[in-house]
């Protein structure tokens, strides 16, 4: 079990820093959500998985551990607001800039992007 | 506390004195600034006479002993003799400026400046401890920087101020690579400790370079070739600064350094050379240079460094007798030099110019002035009864005595011959030129004589000159031999200081000079010309070229680093982060631990296939956005699942929630950036962001996975065990989050409440695209709001706010809480602007977001300040059980007044971003306000 929760954590966050380094910015917010989900997961798990063992007292016999759970909590609730922040952002990026490529411009070398030159404004 | 600590310190609270009394007259200022130094040079001398015994003051206040670092202060011979100098000199420099300032000038700032430079000095030649020497040493280039500047409304006053800073501050750093290599070489950052240690320093390996970079700080401060070309820059400097900082005090810097560092560092074949010969070199070319020089200042400036050079010759020939020498040259200098920049400064005040092709005939208009600046003059001549006179007269026979060059010993007796010679041809010319030779040649002004004050501090240092070359042993006698035992850690050798030794050798070599130095003068014109043939070599213009063409260089380098995509930026921050963690992640022996793993099951892994498909979905799909959208809530929803799954009901509660309003606001973003994405990556490109994401991801995994297999142990159990009896709740998660760590919950929550206020002065103002189709050129549906799914809302929204209120109520003591139930409460008030539009919610529900959010962290800010009532630390909670007819036993506990902080504030924040956001999409959108 703990091997295919492993790989699922991986693959989320393989396929999160893929969409993270694309060039626009819609793709950037699905990717850091995707990351978002795989750093929830993997901070859950360092409390180690346990089934029917949820951290209310008299409900169980054994409990999970509390704390990862408190932590993860407040990052869902955080990682939502800075989620929005982001893609607030983007919008008014893409207002104010006319485009919606992560530097501010667009791409002079359609093909490749990774060799211009010029700075974000 | 031993007055030594705070002596330094006297004039550190002097630089207040001047800024605040500025606003008196001039005068009272200047008293006052005056006072503090004045009772520290009284301080000062009052240590005087026990050292002239052979007494040596030292008092520390330990810091951080075990790196050595102290608060350390000594009081020796040499300390003594340049206190005396920097105090005295500064107190004869603040009078003289009272009258050089024009009204224009702020004084006060002057003066702050100037005492500022006091202290950093005084702390230099009193400093006890290697590291607080630097830090002095900084300290007084900075203050230098800022004298020099003080007219920063000139170009040349700004570029000498920063040349100054450029060389003195490398050649800081340098010294301080320096020090640190000698203290550790000792083993203690004492000074006294490396004194007594010159024999270890000398033996060890490392004794070069220490050398070198000590020296590269002294050269660099007192400007030795060839590094001289910053102090002619700094005579842009007001007058009184030249004749304080570029005379007296911190030129000698440097020079101190060597003397301070003499018994530790001198006495080798590499000192010699390089010190001497350096000195040597500095000592010529400065004198050379000097003659030529049109102003006034700029002479003066090239002749410092001519007897700077002298003195670090004399300190580099490794006698005995040269280094008292060179003692003896350092107060000299300091007089003589001090009153010409003084009197050049009068000259330059009474008459505007300081042009020597200008200034000629001065005698008839300033016949005392003169007098003085000609008994000055006299003494850096080196003429018999001043005090110039009985240095270099020792200077002379010290280099006969030299043998370091072997069968060329004899270059430098010739060579400083020649340069006694350079000495009183500008000499001569200084007085000659400036005082006598014809009439003034279109002054700006008149000249007169100047106040009568702004003359003492001259006749001051004169009278000082004739004194001690009249009768030396009797004025500076034991001060020069303390300074003298002080710099050679051990007691002077005997030296004679009368002014009369018979007809020798170096009596030979002053009358060389003189009668060489007067031809010289008189046949000038031929000097001039055949200078005249060399182009001109501002060392300014080359120094701004070397700064410029680096400056360039750094440019194109970050050009060349820092291409402006952040594509690329996150791409190496990624490639730095996987080295790092996939480096230690080979440390790790074995992948699995020793825990057992859980069974798997079909559900489960039916999930997972769920949630890998989804996830490369998105990816492939990325490029079609609603799609991407779509798969992306997929494996949002099996997170979630998981959750529930491995034991955390109020995770998947909370990852349900906000995995509705995230696509909610997702999809609203939707609508104003493109709906598709070009194609624009290269396939090369694409492969390369594939393999580092596998590899992270891959990496990533591996720590998940040896984590999780291996034992737990963990701080926890304390949350399990007091959770029902400290915290009065049986959801452990919750307590946590509302009790014991309710502080971060707080902080928190702020968090969420900034984001949502900067993103509501985001979408504020925002000029938007308002694409009129969809993507395929159809038009948007006109009818708004379906009345099916309006009815159904409406009768759905009580039953959603119930369901909240029970989510509430109840987290305490089961899975929920406020942010799950802020979370359902949103949901419900966001179906009901999707069902009925803005427009109609506006109208009915009349909820003011941003109070919302501030109330909310309000109520939790103050729920955790109740318990100060009760005396108990910030956010204690209290509990307590009650009984109610009907209802029967509940309990009551402030952490749930903190929760509906948390419950309000989750609230106000996703509403506030999600409706304004909303209200955007609406055709009936209000016009923006430029206040909001």
């Amino acid at each position: 079990m703990e091997g295919i929760y492993a790989f699922c954590v991986g693959l989320l966050t393989a396929c999160g820093i893929f969409l993270a380094l694309r060039g626009r910015t819609f793709s950037v917010v699905i990717g850091l959500t995707l990351l978002s989900y795989a750093v929830n997961l993997f901070l859950f798990a360092s409390g180690r998985l346990k089934i029917d063992a949820a951290a209310v007292l008299g409900q169980s016999e054994q409990y999970s551990d509390p704390l990862p759970q408190a932590l993860v909590l407040t990052a869902i609730v955080i990682g939502f607001a800075m989620t929005a922040f982001v893609v607030i952002l983007a919008m008014r990026a893409r207002a104010d800039l006319g485009n919606d490529h992560v530097d501010g411009v667009l791409p002079t070398n359609e093909t490749d992007t990774s060799h211009r030159s010029g700075g974000s404004h | 506390m031993n007055t030594l600590i705070w002596l330094p310190f006297l004039p550190l609270l002097g630089v207040f004195v001047p800024l605040l009394s500025a606003r008196f007259s001039r005068t009272a200022c200047a008293f006052l600034t005056a006072t503090l130094p004045a009772f520290a040079l009284y301080l000062v001398l009052s240590y005087a006479g026990e050292i002239f015994q052979g007494e040596r003051f030292q008092a520390a206040l330990p810091w951080i002993p075990s790196i050595g670092l102290e608060l350390a202060f000594r009081l020796d011979g040499l300390a003594l003799l340049f206190a005396i100098l920097i105090l005295g000199i500064g107190l004869l420099v603040i009078l003289y400026a009272r009258y050089y300032l024009s009204a224009q000038d702020s004084i006060g700032k002057f003066y702050a400046y100037l005492i500022l430079f006091m202290f950093a000095m005084l702390g230099v030649v009193m400093s006890d401890n290697l590291i607080q020497l630097w830090f002095f040493w900084e300290l007084t280039s900075i203050s230098s920087f800022l004298l020099i500047s003080f007219w920063g409304h000139k170009t040349d006053a700004r570029k000498g101020a920063r040349m100054a800073l450029t060389v003195t501050g490398a050649g800081g750093l340098a010294l301080l690579a320096g020090l640190l290599i000698l203290g550790n070489t000792v083993g203690s950052f004492s000074l006294q400790t490396v004194l007594d240690s010159g024999d270890l320093i000398k033996a060890s390996a490392s004794y070069p370079v220490i050398v070198v970079l000590i020296l590269l700080g002294a050269f660099t401060k007192s400007a030795q070739f060839p590094f001289h070309f910053w102090l002619p820059n700094a005579m842009a400097a007001p007058t009184p600064v030249s004749a304080y900082l570029h005379s007296a005090t911190m030129v000698k810097a440097g020079i101190f350094l060597m003397a301070r560092f003499y018994p530790a560092l001198a006495n080798t074949d590499l000192w010699f050379l390089i010190v001497s010969l350096t000195g040597l070199a500095t000592f010529l070319m400065g004198a050379y240079i000097a003659l030529f020089q049109h102003d006034l200042k700029g002479l003066l400036a090239n002749s410092t460094i001519s007897h700077l050079g002298l003195i670090t010759l004399l300190l580099g020939m490794g006698t005995d007798l040269a280094a008292v020498a060179a003692v003896f040259h350092i107060i000299n200098h300091a007089t003589f030099k001090a009153s010409l920049f003084m009197a050049a400064g009068i000259i330059d005040h009474e008459s505007g110019s300081r042009d020597m092709r200008q200034l000629n005939g001065l005698w008839k208009y300033m016949p005392y002035t003169a007098t003085l600046a000609m008994v000055a003059s006299a003494s850096m001549a080196g003429v018999p009864l001043m005090n110039g006179f009985l240095s270099k007269e020792m200077f002379f026979t010290e280099t006969l005595h030299q043998a370091s060059l072997g069968s060329l010993s004899w270059f430098i007796p010739v060579l400083a011959t020649l340069g006694g010679v350079f000495a009183v041809a500008y000499s001569m010319r200084f007085i000659h030129d400036v005082f006598f030779n014809g009439e003034p040649i279109n002054l700006p002004k008149t000249p007169h004589e100047p106040p009568r004050y702004m003359r003492v501090p001259v006749e001051i240092l004169v009278a000082l000159c004739l004194v001690v070359g009249i009768v030396p042993s009797l004025v500076v006698g034991d001060l020069l031999y303390s300074a003298a035992s002080a710099t050679l850690n051990t007691p002077a050798p005997t030296y004679s200081l009368a002014i009369w030794h018979g007809f020798n050798f170096p009596l030979l070599m002053s009358f060389i000079a003189l009668i060489g130095g007067l031809l010289m003068y008189h046949f000038r014109s031929h000097l001039f010309k055949f200078q005249s043939q060399f182009p001109a070599n501002d060392p300014k213009l080359v120094f701004e070229g070397v700064i410029q063409s680096l400056s360039s260089k750094a440019q194109r380098f970050i050009a060349l680093t820092e291409n402006g995509s952040l594509q690329r930026y996150i791409f190496l921050t990624l490639v730095l982060a996987l080295i790092m963690t996939a480096s230690s992640l080979m440390k790790l022996n074995a992948t699995a631990g020793q825990r057992p793993e859980l069974p798997v099951d079909a559900l489960t892994i039916t999930a997972a296939v769920l949630l890998c498909i989804s996830a490369l979905a998105t990816v492939i799909w990325h490029r079609k956005r609603l799609i991407a959208l779509l798969t992306l809530s997929v494996v949002g929803l099996i997170v979630s699942l998981a959750f529930a799954q491995f034991s955390a009901p109020d995770l998947a509660l909370t990852q349900l929630s906000v995995e509705v309003v995230t696509v909610i606001l997702l999809i609203l973003a939707l609508f104003f950036l493109p709906q598709k994405t070009l194609k624009e990556s290269s396939p090369r490109r694409v492969v390369r962001d594939l393999s580092l994401a596998s590899l992270i991801g891959g990496v990533v995994g591996t720590i998940c996975y040896a984590l999780m297999t291996r034992p737990l142990d963990t701080i926890s159990t304390f949350f399990t065990e007091n959770s029902k009896t400290g915290g009065g709740g049986t959801n452990v998660v919750n307590v946590i989050l509302v009790d014991f760590r309710g502080f971060d919950t707080l902080g928190e929550i702020t968090v969420l409440g900034i984001a949502a206020l900067g993103i509501y002065k985001l979408i504020a103002r925002m000029r938007l695209f308002m694409p009129s189709s969809n993507e395929n050129g159809l038009a948007w549906s006109e009818d708004k709001n379906p009345l099916m799914l309006s009815i159904i809302s409406q009768s759905l929204l009580p039953l959603a706010l119930l369901v909240s209120a029970y989510i509430f109520l109840r987290g305490h003591n089961m899975p929920g809480g406020g942010f799950i139930a802020g979370l359902i409460t949103s949901v419900a008030i966001i179906q009901q602007y999707v069902a009925h539009g803005v427009e109609w919610i506006k109208t009915r529900v009349k909820l003011d977001y941003q109070i919302m959010i501030g109330s909310g962290i309000s109520i939790a800010t103050l729920s955790g300040l109740g318990s100060w009532a009760f005396g108990h630390t910030f956010l204690s909670s209290w509990f307590d059980y009650f009984y109610l007819p009907f209802i029967g036993k509940f309990e009551l506990a402030s952490a749930m007044v903190f929760d509906l902080g948390v419950y309000l504030t989750v609230i106000g924040a996703t509403m506030l971003i999600l409706a304004n956001l909303g209200q955007l999409t609406t055709s009936e959108r209000p016009v923006q306000k430029d206040n909001d």
